[in-house]
């Protein structure tokens, strides 16, 4: 069983990771007309490897004296990171409409294309298992 | 099922953008009403959104936080003949601004239009998501 858990590990991490991203940019759109709102979006690349290696820990709070008192950051998700605003909004709003719609869809195509992947996997290991 | 949550996002921005239309829509109605049920100009109606936490981090859907009056002042008429005038003879009419109005619609629209589609994606995922393993 390890074996087909291992197989499907990546394909898994990164279909989950895929659709966490949707919400958050689903957010982003959601928000583009509340004051204040920051678009919020994470780095793809290095959270699926920090996910992979289970490294999902929250953030440490860092000590350099033995006198100062450690913690953990509670809730956020050291992953979400603010985006950077191309032109600012008087609200205080940094969604860019055109950025998220991009984002949105290339994470939508990703995510199917994350299924197929999936599929296909499915089908080796049943031929595989058939001996055919 | 965290795709699930893309519909509570864009529906709570869908519920968020119908009552701004909503406000619009009033709004329009009563530019030129002069006295409302209170006996008083009309006043321009506002959303205030906020974003509002939904289950962990990763989702903020929209609420409607209130529905505020707009501290303009009121558009002062010279209109002696009307009823309502005042000594000097200005009719106090509402303080809606046509041309914001009709922005806050547009907006208004596509934002929600936008949302539509975040919910047919979201579905569409979905159902490709249902059928993993079945080719």
């Amino acid at each position: 069983m390890n074996r087909l858990d291992d197989a499907l590990r990546f394909q898994q991490t990164a279909l989950n990771l895929r659709a966490k991203r949707q919400e958050l940019l689903a957010s982003n759109i959601a928000n583009a007309d509340t004051p204040n709102y920051k678009a919020r979006d994470i780095d793809f690349a290095s959270t699926l490897g920090r996910a992979l290696q289970g490294q999902t820990q929250p953030l440490q709070m860092a000590t350099t004296s033995a006198a100062h008192i450690g913690g953990t950051a509670t809730g956020a998700d050291p992953n979400v990171m603010y985006r950077t605003e191309t032109q600012s909004s008087l609200d205080g709003n940094t969604v860019d409409m055109d950025v998220e719609r991009a984002n949105f869809t290339e994470n939508a195509t990703q995510y199917e294309a994350n299924v197929t992947f999936i599929n296909n996997l499915f089908k080796t290991m049943g031929q595989a298992v058939s001996g055919q | 099922m965290s795709m699930m949550k893309v519909f509570q996002i864009a529906g709570s921005a869908l519920t968020a953008q119908s009552v701004r239309l909503n406000t619009t829509a009033s709004n329009l109605a009563n530019a030129d009403s002069v006295a409302g049920p209170d006996g008083q100009p009309y006043r321009a109606k506002e959303v205030v959104f906020q974003a509002t936490q939904m289950g962990d981090g990763y989702s903020q859907g929209v609420k409607v936080n209130g529905v505020v009056e707009s501290a303009a002042p009121l558009r002062m008429n010279y209109d002696p003949s009307n009823p309502a005038a005042d000594a000097n003879g200005f009719v106090a009419m509402p303080n809606v601004d046509v041309v914001e109005e009709m922005t806050n619609m547009i907006s208004a629209s596509r934002n929600y239009q936008n949302n539509v589609e975040v919910m047919n994606t979201a579905k569409t995922l979905m159902q490709k998501t249902l059928t993993i393993g079945q080719g």
